[in-house]
């Protein structure tokens, strides 16, 4: 016993004021709590464009009440244009992917639980941290903001493909204006992130409390580390890409625009550009993207797990190394997102080949929390199922990534929904249930009260199910030929396939209603739940040392001193069957390093 | 004042295990924000030889180095001066740093009202974001792209010099601090480097 009696000393007094104590907060809990509601609101913003998407491809004449006060030429009585139903496309897979997938399972539980999981204080940098989150707000309200100016948000789907992203009003509704606040907004989301890596990393290095050598950090410390790593070198390609797109708007550059560009009849003046160099910029941006939602996804999963099996993973050191490679690997395979791009078809061979490697530490991630299952006797509640679901989405999408990644077949499956219901469950829900595994876990530490676990059960079943009945379809719709963004389905070969869409759309429909099971569990347990114990789940990582919630320094002015690896379950110690990362008991570990 | 003053005595206290690569936190912090810096030169000059490669009638409009080399020669010289000022400043000499550090951004105004001039002597032969009378557009519109990101760095660099510069000498800022805003000028320098034979020497008429 050493240093526990030591004061800590904490760089910024607890704050009085209302909005220094939850609006313009310095402390990195209320940082993660703010991007977690952020979040939740884009998701439920997301889900109802969604749902608005799927009624009107099943059924397309049908009017949806209300929608017209939305855009009266968008949807005039409440119908979708064509040009309407690509705008609302856009903002939901723009909201989905930057502001729920990225934000919801880095930002805020990274923002909440990596420095406790450290065992420090605070970030070291809290007014970057601060600025993290507004600035990352304020990108939000910009583009939102789309919705309410003249024609609307951009219609080019969420990578934005040049040259439609530069050539203005011309090129349809919402894509002048619209695009530039869309453009507008995700270079201020990129310096948002980039502020938070800036954090998130000095984090994970420099303040440690004592005894916690890098191997004794959780696993969800080191998949939000690797996550701010890529973070810190994606963003910082897509924010400049963005600005040169606004510059071919406002300053009459023609980057994205090539010459002898006709659009509605009308030869574009400006020329020279290239469209390719957008899809470049764009993807080497977005494929360490993808990765950047699901990473953190993978080390929420295997620290529930690990909690609920009672048992350490196989391997702590593959899994570490494992998402290592993934991310350094995401930065190989953005081509394969450009195989019929028009990109010298040798480039194609280059990329599909690191793009068939990177299955590799996926998969060696999947078979370990796989192979740890097998024969544990895991706890059955909300937050293990989450778990368990996350893992059936990220192998069941995963399996169709092999089929794309090769550019003979994909050349096939290109733009067609085989491709959407690919990253929708790989990535999405995955991501998704990631995000909810890690909400039933840490609730009781987030908001100090436990949130209902049948709830939870029945959430998970329905979503579990709902999810798949939605993008197992789209696998069959897809490699039968029918293309993505269609707003309606008029040709003869896609006419028998409307039955199918029909279903998507009841499931669609059913799986979102499910999600209110959440939104009243969450809302609930947040200011009636029980109140929650210290350590609930009986885990070993430091955020179950402090208190339920934490002390605005998180530790009381002791900080905690590091005696274990951090998983140390099965062992027999005085508290039951395990002994916690803080606890000084000397108990007989199979596999404690030091 | 931050937690990086904390940890940086974190390894005598044993509060913390300290730092990991034996520098401060906002030394650290500062590299990782030129790696991120470092990523979007990079972005930026490897779409200006990707536009270059791919375009036929690129100009190369420029007759003489001289302006250019003595813009190189100017920022050149300001990573010297900023090298002395951190040398005074760990030598406690604060008056030497402070006037180092004036003398630095004085020649990152020079270079700023050379690069400022040379902008408007092009601007007066006629080019602009969108037309010049050599060639595609697109030189117009990367070269004042990637010059003009660099002269915001330069611009936010004298800004921070004035900033760091007088806090320091009020006593707010120590040594540290100096070293840390030197590490993102001589970044800025370095990035440079990489600008003249890119943009300017590439496209010199021959």
């Amino acid at each position: 016993m050493h240093d526990m009696s030591a004061p800590a000393v904490h760089h910024h007094a607890p704050p009085t004021s209302f909005i220094r104590k939850h609006v313009f907060s310095l402390d990195h809990k209320v940082i993660g709590k703010q991007y977690y509601d952020m979040a939740l609101v884009a998701a439920i913003i997301g889900m109802i464009l969604s749902w608005i998407m799927r009624i009107h491809l099943a059924w397309t004449n049908a009017a949806i009440p209300g929608l017209q006060l939305l855009s009266k030429t968008g949807a005039p009585g409440g119908v979708l244009t064509p040009e309407y139903y690509l705008q609302l496309m856009t903002m939901h897979g723009t909201i989905m992917v930057f502001f729920v997938l990225t934000t919801a399972p880095f930002a805020a539980f990274g923002n909440f639980f990596l420095p406790i999981q450290v065992g420090a204080e605070d970030m070291p940098f809290p007014h970057f941290n601060m600025m993290s989150f507004w600035v990352t707000f304020t990108g939000f309200i910009v583009l939102l903001a789309s919705f309410f100016v003249s024609d609307g948000p951009t219609l080019g789907g969420w990578t934005q493909y040049a040259p439609l992203n530069a050539v203005g009003a011309i090129a349809g509704p919402g894509q002048g204006m619209g695009v530039i606040l869309w453009m507008a907004s995700i270079a201020l989301f990129c310096v948002g992130q980039l502020l938070g890596s800036l954090n998130f990393i000095p984090t994970t290095l420099d303040l440690r409390t004592k005894g916690m050598s890098l191997m004794r950090l959780p696993l969800t410390t080191w998949a939000w580390f690797i996550t701010s790593c890529m973070g810190l070198t994606a963003f910082a390609v897509l924010m400049p890409a963005c600005i040169l797109a606004i510059l071919d708007h406002v300053a009459g550059t023609s980057f994205f625009v090539p010459s002898n560009l006709v659009i509605s009849d009308q030869l574009q003046q400006h020329s020279g550009g290239s469209t390719l160099l957008w899809q470049h910029l764009f993807w080497f941006f977005g494929h360490p993207e993808v990765y950047i939602a699901i990473i953190p996804g993978i080390g929420i999963v295997s620290h529930i797990l690990i909690t609920n099996m009672r048992r350490p993973l196989l391997s702590h050191r593959v899994i570490i190394y494992s998402m290592g490679a993934l991310a350094v690997l995401s930065y190989m395979v953005y081509g394969h997102h450009m195989f019929v791009s028009g990109m010298n078809p040798y480039s194609a061979l280059a990329f599909s080949f690191p793009t068939l490697i990177i299955t590799i530490p996926a998969t060696i991630i999947v078979l370990i929390q796989i192979f740890s299952l097998y024969g544990s006797k895991l706890r059955i509640n909300s937050a293990s199922l989450f778990a368990l679901g996350f893992i059936s989405m990220f192998v069941s999408g995963g399996v169709s990534g092999f089929f794309l990644a090769q550019p003979s077949i994909d050349i096939m499956l290109h733009a067609t929904y085989f491709v959407v219901g690919h990253f929708h469950m790989v990535m999405a829900v995955a991501a998704m249930f990631g995000i909810f595994a890690g909400t039933y876990f840490w609730a009781p530490k987030m908001f100090g009260r436990m949130m209902n676990e049948t709830l939870g059960k029945i959430h998970f079943w329905l979503s579990f199910v709902g999810a798949y009945c939605i993008f197992m379809p789209f696998h069959y719709l897809g490699i039968v030929g029918n293309v993505r963004r269609y707003s309606v389905f008029v040709d003869d070969y896609l006419q028998p396939l409307l039955p199918v869409h029909k279903f998507i759309t009841v499931a669609a429909l059913l799986t979102g209603a499910a999600q209110a099971i959440f939104l009243y569990n969450l809302i609930h347990t947040r200011f009636w739940g029980k109140p929650a114990s210290d350590n609930p789940w009986e885990g070993t990582s430091l955020e179950w040392s402090t208190t339920t919630p934490p002390p605005f320094d998180n530790w009381g002015g002791k900080l905690p001193v590091v005696y274990h690896d951090p998983y140390q379950y099965g062992v027999e110690s005085s508290v039951g069957d395990y002994v916690m990362q803080a606890s000084p008991e000397q108990v007989k570990t199979e596999n404690d390093e030091q | 004042m931050s937690q990086a003053d904390l940890t940086m005595e974190g390894h005598t206290t044993g509060l913390t295990l300290g730092p990991a690569f034996s520098i401060p936190t906002k030394k650290f912090a500062m590299w990782l924000f030129i790696i991120a810096d470092t990523m979007t030169f990079a972005g930026c000059l490897v779409a200006y030889g990707f536009l270059r490669h791919g375009t036929a009638d690129w100009p190369r409009p420029f007759h003489s180095i001289t302006n250019v080399a003595l813009m190189t020669f100017v920022l050149l010289t300001s990573s010297l001066t900023m090298l002395c000022g951190l040398r005074s400043a760990k030598a406690q000499d604060k008056a030497g740093a402070f006037r180092w550090i004036l003398i630095t951004a004085v020649l990152g105004i020079v270079f700023a009202l050379l690069h400022i001039r040379e902008w408007l002597g092009l601007i007066g032969e006629g080019m602009t974001l969108f037309k010049n009378p050599w060639g595609t557009p697109l030189f117009g519109a990367s070269f004042f792209s990637i010059t003009g990101l660099h002269l915001t760095h330069v611009t936010c660099g004298i800004i921070a010099l004035l900033a760091v510069g007088v806090r320091y000498n009020g006593g707010r800022y120590n040594a540290d601090d100096i070293e840390v805003l030197g590490l993102y000028w001589h970044f800025v320098d370095l990035v440079w480097m990489f600008v003249v034979p890119l943009v300017y020497l590439l496209n010199l008429t021959h």
